[in-house]
């Protein structure tokens, strides 16, 4: 029998192991075999995930009734100082408990759904290879029990995104949406290390549960401030900077609807389930600073997250490529679970946003990579993302149908669906604390029923579907497999009694099922799925015609609010020329004229020297006596 | 009393046992080098391993010999490194005239360092010194038929006699004033006469001289040339290291009185050796002259530690010679691989290596990377120690200016890493072979850059034993 520490180890070590040996060997071993070896290796990890993640909670994580943090393991790394030092080691409590299961259940899910859609690809080996390598950033990243050790697999993860939405490294486009991923979760990075550096400055520590301890007990004692306002305040404000650049916050979310240039598999399990939760993940980890140290900075999180669920939700309202509406819906729902942290309080009943958080994390991952994994088989039989190209699909691909149409009630909010238990208690927890969130959020659950029904019934529904692909059917049983799974996930995840086992301060929450309450959210979604019903049966509109029939507003919202348009002006037209130009003309003209000059003097140096090194060693001692005289005279100035 | 002889003096027996042995062999009986060259490998393997057992601390012969938890640390590394050169350059020794002479000299030179690292008095200390260096010439002179190879000998020598007699000199100057040779003694005696301060300026050449520091490093870069890969490697590996810990010993223990002295000298001496060792390394085509360029900057980083005057400095730069054994050794290896197969010792033979040879060309990007300094690779970790330890005196202004210089060298390891993994080859490689020795060293060599950065209680260890 292994001992807890052993398996918790090999969490991590597992998929590291499996992306070492796919990496090296990529060109030796035949794709169906790395294949068949890597998704063998993730289902180890898996069950051993789900076996620490049910022990902790269900046997050794309580003490008293309520769940501790608990480090299994701990390597001292680098002692830089006294206090403070960086290490490596493993937090085990119910937050990295519970990304342990959905990291690793949603990364099997993918890895044997890629073993039948990825199966043509020549890289097949490589694409494991990151696979395995973002599984293992991801485990390292929600198991870390430090923020420096959070922040070196926070990166790794970014690596690992930007390699596998390059797979398709030939195509411009998926080129392009690389770089520009890693490029502005970098930028937003560069905040949070400045965050962490103050952080640990003001903490006196890097290691988690003596921040956290340091600033619940003593929050006044901050030393420092910059223009008014306290360090902490700065440095936690950062730190959300890095978690909104990966989540795809509002105003940092222009990458992730790029991103989906990616394989479908990966859009499923790191721009849906995992990689872009990170950022509730971080504001969670962190949730008792926050909530007690700066609880004015956490409403305006709250309001950040609210806004990026209403705007993502009225963009995905007009798009027509498949993957893009579920990249924006995505965004919309990382919205709610940040809206949901930003309502809430630390400690009993004032927690239920916390949970609700962490609900919505949970079931959303089950519903979204359902849908993501829906929209790629789909893509596999039309060969296209565009929503014109489908339709009537529901007699051609049954299974795939069904699973879609739970997902779409999943996250519509329909009840006894997963998404409907989770939403509503957010709901309730916005309705407790701040009413304006509040109803924002419960006009975006509407929006969220219309975006999805009006998706859901021009893939499946109306024209029959003309271009046939007899060549293939649905898809074999390793796409079918995991739409089953997770399909029954999202019906079922619903009924779990999450709050007895997350909490924001690790004692069991009980939360109350509010039927009056929760009539007017699921009324709304409802009155959404109807709108759509009615836009496309009765009037079989198609997008174009209902952006000219809404006019202005709608084409706004079509050209994404102009967002990127922003960022290319600031970039292109100020950046550009007002820094880029005058640093480039510094570099060319000081900086490389320097360096030139620097060089031409040593080639004339040289060429001086040239004259002794070719063998008169009377030379070397002569110079080498006046080096002595030289440091005869230094020692004589400096003597007494 | 004599069974604490023997083991005090473990390490240095280890190595007259080996040299004994060779000769009997080679007066004995001829065996052809394919034969001979593993069990000498597997010997200096097992002098390695014997250095784990029996080490302690002491004074032998009137405090002439000293002994202690370091300096067994200090040969340990020095073991690890004669080692890998053993297995390293396989290629040139199977066609080596003079095998067992060749191994006779470098272990008589290693004896000679071992001595010097355990010197108690002044005379221990010059004569080890001169065994450290004589055998030295003799080995770079072994590639009988090169004219280069003779004249590198030649050059070595005679330099190395000019800076003895001025070492000479330091030391009867020292002699006269105090009437003592013996190190715990020199310090308390020592009253800052003009005389004195002269001797100690004398002292510090010879230091500057063995380790190539800037304006009496002339010699370094015609030697390095001239000498088979093997001997350059082993100067500017071990021999660096060696003269290292023991300027730490003379600097520290002897002439602690005269520290407001020796710190403005350590200063400027570092800020010429970095800056001319970097602007001549950049120019470099042939890749020994480059790596005799850069070997004379990574030691001007050696003497910004030095100036942090601290337990800490001792133990960044023991842990910095480690890691310089692996980094330096690896590129030398590949190197020298390359050069005897190619014939072309510049660096565009380095061209499209990748294409063909992918292990020699990993295992020379991963050197390259730790001579710069680049994390994860354990370069970063010594030259991070190496500077911490000298800020904790230096001025912020002097660190800025060395970490400035650590960029500078960014530029020609990293164009080394462009040659081999970007540019196309001149007329294509074809697949190198490598004899199984070699490719074990440079297997153990990555893995020691790779790991040693890693395992932070290798620093630990030897922050325990200063």
């Amino acid at each position: 029998m292994m001992t807890l520490q052993q398996m918790i180890l090999l969490i991590p070590g597992i998929p590291l192991f499996a992306f070492l040996m796919l990496g090296l060997f990529s060109k030796k071993i035949p794709g169906n075999y790395a294949a068949t070896a890597g998704t063998i290796l993730m289902g180890v990890t898996t069950v051993l995930s789900c076996f620490v993640a049910f022990g902790y909670f269900t046997a050794f994580g309580k003490i008293d009734g309520i769940y501790q943090p608990m480090i299994p393991f701990l390597y001292h790394w680098l002692p830089l100082t006294d206090l403070l030092e960086i290490n490596m080691g493993i937090l085990l409590d119910p937050i990295s408990a519970l990304m342990l299961f959905v990291v690793s259940f949603i990364s099997l899910m993918v890895h044997i759904y890629s073993m039948a859609y990825m199966k043509d690809e020549s890289r097949i080996a490589v694409y494991y290879a990151f696979l395995s390598l973002f599984t293992f950033a991801m485990l390292g990243l929600v198991m870390a029990s430090n923020i420096f050790q959070l922040y070196i697999f926070w990166e790794l993860v970014g690596l690992s995104s930007f390699l596998l939405i390059g797979f398709y490294y030939q195509k411009p486009a998926a080129v392009r949406a690389a770089k520009k991923a890693f490029i502005v979760t970098r930028f937003a990075d560069l905040g949070m290390l400045i965050g962490i550096l103050i952080i640990s400055y003001e903490g006196k520590s890097l290691d988690f549960i003596s921040l956290i301890d340091h600033f619940t007990n003593s929050p006044q004692q901050i030393s420092g401030t910059f223009l008014g306002i306290a360090s902490l305040q700065w440095a936690l404000a950062l730190i959300f900077i890095g978690g909104a650049g990966k989540s795809a916050l509002f105003p940092l979310h222009i990458w992730l609807p790029d991103a989906m240039e990616g394989p479908t598999p990966v859009s499923a399990l790191i721009h849906a389930a995992t990689m872009v939760v990170a950022g509730v993940f971080l504001i969670a980890r962190l949730f008792p600073v926050y909530a007690i140290a700066a609880p004015v900075l956490l409403e305006g999180i709250g309001y950040v997250g609210a806004l990026t669920a209403l705007f993502a939700a009225i963009i995905a309202c007009t798009q027509t490529d498949i993957k893009r509406i579920l990249a924006y819906s995505t965004m919309s729902q990382i919205g709610y679970m940040i809206l949901a942290l930003g309502v809430a309080g630390y400690g009993a009943e004032s927690g239920l946003g916390f949970t609700a958080s962490l609900f919505h994390l949970f079931t959303h991952a089950l519903f979204k990579a359902l849908l993501f994994l829906c929209a790629g088989a789909i893509i596999h039989y039309v060969h296209s993302n565009e929503m014109r190209d489908m339709g009537g699909l529901k007699k051609l691909m049954p299974i795939t149908h069904l699973c879609f149409l739970i997902g779409c009630l999943a996250i519509a909010g329909i009840p006894p669906f997963a998404g409907f238990f989770s939403k509503e208690e957010m709901l309730f927890a916005a309705y407790q604390h701040n009413r304006i969130i509040y109803f924002v959020s419960l006009f975006t659950a509407g929006l969220t029923a219309f975006y999805m029904f009006r998706l859901y019934f021009s893939i499946f529904w109306n024209k029959p579907f003309q271009q046939h692909h007899s060549h293939h059917g649905e898809g074999g049983p390793a796409m079918m497999l995991p739409l089953i799974v997770l399909g029954i996930g999202s019906v079922s995840a619903g009924f779990i009694p999450f709050g007895k086992w997350v909490s924001s301060d690790g004692r069991p929450l009980i939360s109350h099922f509010h039927l009056s309450f929760s009539i007017l959210p699921v009324l709304l979604s409802l009155a959404g799925i109807a709108i759509a019903a009615f836009y496309f049966f009765k009037k079989k509109e198609t997008v174009e015609t209902t952006v000219n029939a809404m006019g202005g507003l709608f084409r706004v919202a079509k050209g994404k609010f102009y967002i990127d348009e922003i960022y290319q002006f600031v970039t292109k037209k100020i950046i550009f020329n007002f820094i880029a130009k005058p640093a480039a003309w510094i570099d060319k003209n000081l900086i490389d004229g320097l360096v030139n000059a620097m060089g031409n003097s040593t080639v004339s140096l040289s060429n001086h020297i040239k004259g002794i090194q070719s063998g008169k060693i009377q030379m070397y001692a002569g110079i080498f006596l006046i080096g002595v005289i030289g440091l005869a005279i230094l020692a004589i100035y400096y003597w007494n | 009393m004599s069974l604490e002889y023997l083991i005090l003096l473990k390490a240095e027996l280890q190595i007259c046992l080996l040299i004994f042995f060779l000769l009997l062999l080679k007066i004995t009986r001829t065996i052809p080098n394919e034969k001979l060259l593993p069990l000498i490998q597997l010997l200096l393997l097992a002098n390695f391993v014997g250095g784990f057992f029996y080490n302690q601390s002491g004074d032998l012969f009137d405090g002439m010999f000293v002994s202690n938890t370091l300096i067994h640390l200090q040969k340990h590394i020095l073991n690890l490194a004669v080692y890998f050169i053993s297995l390293l350059f396989s290629g040139w020794f199977r066609r080596c005239l003079h095998l067992t002479e060749f191994f006779v000299l470098m272990l008589s030179a290693l004896l000679g360092m071992y001595f010097l690292l355990s010197s108690g008095n002044l005379l221990i200390f010059y004569l080890s010194l001169e065994l450290a260096t004589i055998p030295i010439a003799a080995m770079a002179n072994f590639e009988l038929t090169r004219k280069r190879s003779a004249e590198a000998a030649m050059k070595l020598i005679s330099s190395a006699a000019f800076s003895s007699g001025i070492l000479l000199f330091g030391i009867s100057l020292i002699y006269g004033t105090t009437g003592s040779i013996r190190f715990p003694e020199i310090p308390l005696l020592l009253d800052g006469s003009a005389l004195q301060v002269m001797a100690f300026v004398f002292l510090v050449t010879a230091f500057a001289f063995k380790l190539s520091i800037v304006p009496f490093h002339l010699w370094t870069a015609d030697v390095y040339e001239g000498s088979p890969a093997a001997v350059t490697a082993f100067l500017s590996v071990v021999s660096k290291g060696v003269i290292a810990f023991a300027f730490l010993t003379i600097l520290y223990k002897v002439f602690q009185p005269f520290n407001g002295i020796w710190y403005p000298i350590l200063l400027l001496l570092s800020i010429l050796t970095i800056v001319a060792g970097n602007l001549f390394a950049l120019r470099q085509q042939n890749m020994k002259r480059f790596l005799a360029f850069s070997s004379i900057a990574q030691v001007g980083f050696i003497l910004v530690a030095m100036m942090g005057k601290s337990p800490e400095s001792i133990t960044a730069i023991t842990y910095f010679v480690l890691i310089y054994v692996f980094s330096n050794l690896a590129a030398f290896g590949v190197m020298e691989i390359v050069a005897q197969h190619t014939g072309n010792e510049n660096r565009n033979a380095l061209k499209g290596l990748y294409k063909t040879n992918p292990l020699l060309s990993w295992v020379l990007a991963l050197a390259m990377f730790s001579l710069a300094g680049i994390p994860p690779t354990a370069g970063f970790f010594g030259k991070l120690f190496l500077i911490t330890a000298g800020a904790s005196t230096a001025s912020y202004g002097f660190i800025i200016f060395v970490a400035l210089n650590l960029v500078v060298s960014l530029y020609y390891y990293l164009l080394v890493v462009k040659n081999i993994f970007m540019d196309d080859a001149i007329e294509p490689l074809e697949k190198i072979p490598i004899f199984g020795s070699a490719k074990l060293g440079l297997v153990l060599c990555a893995a020691g850059i790779l790991l040693v950065g890693i395992f932070s209680w290798i620093y630990d260890y030897i922050a325990a034993q200063v």
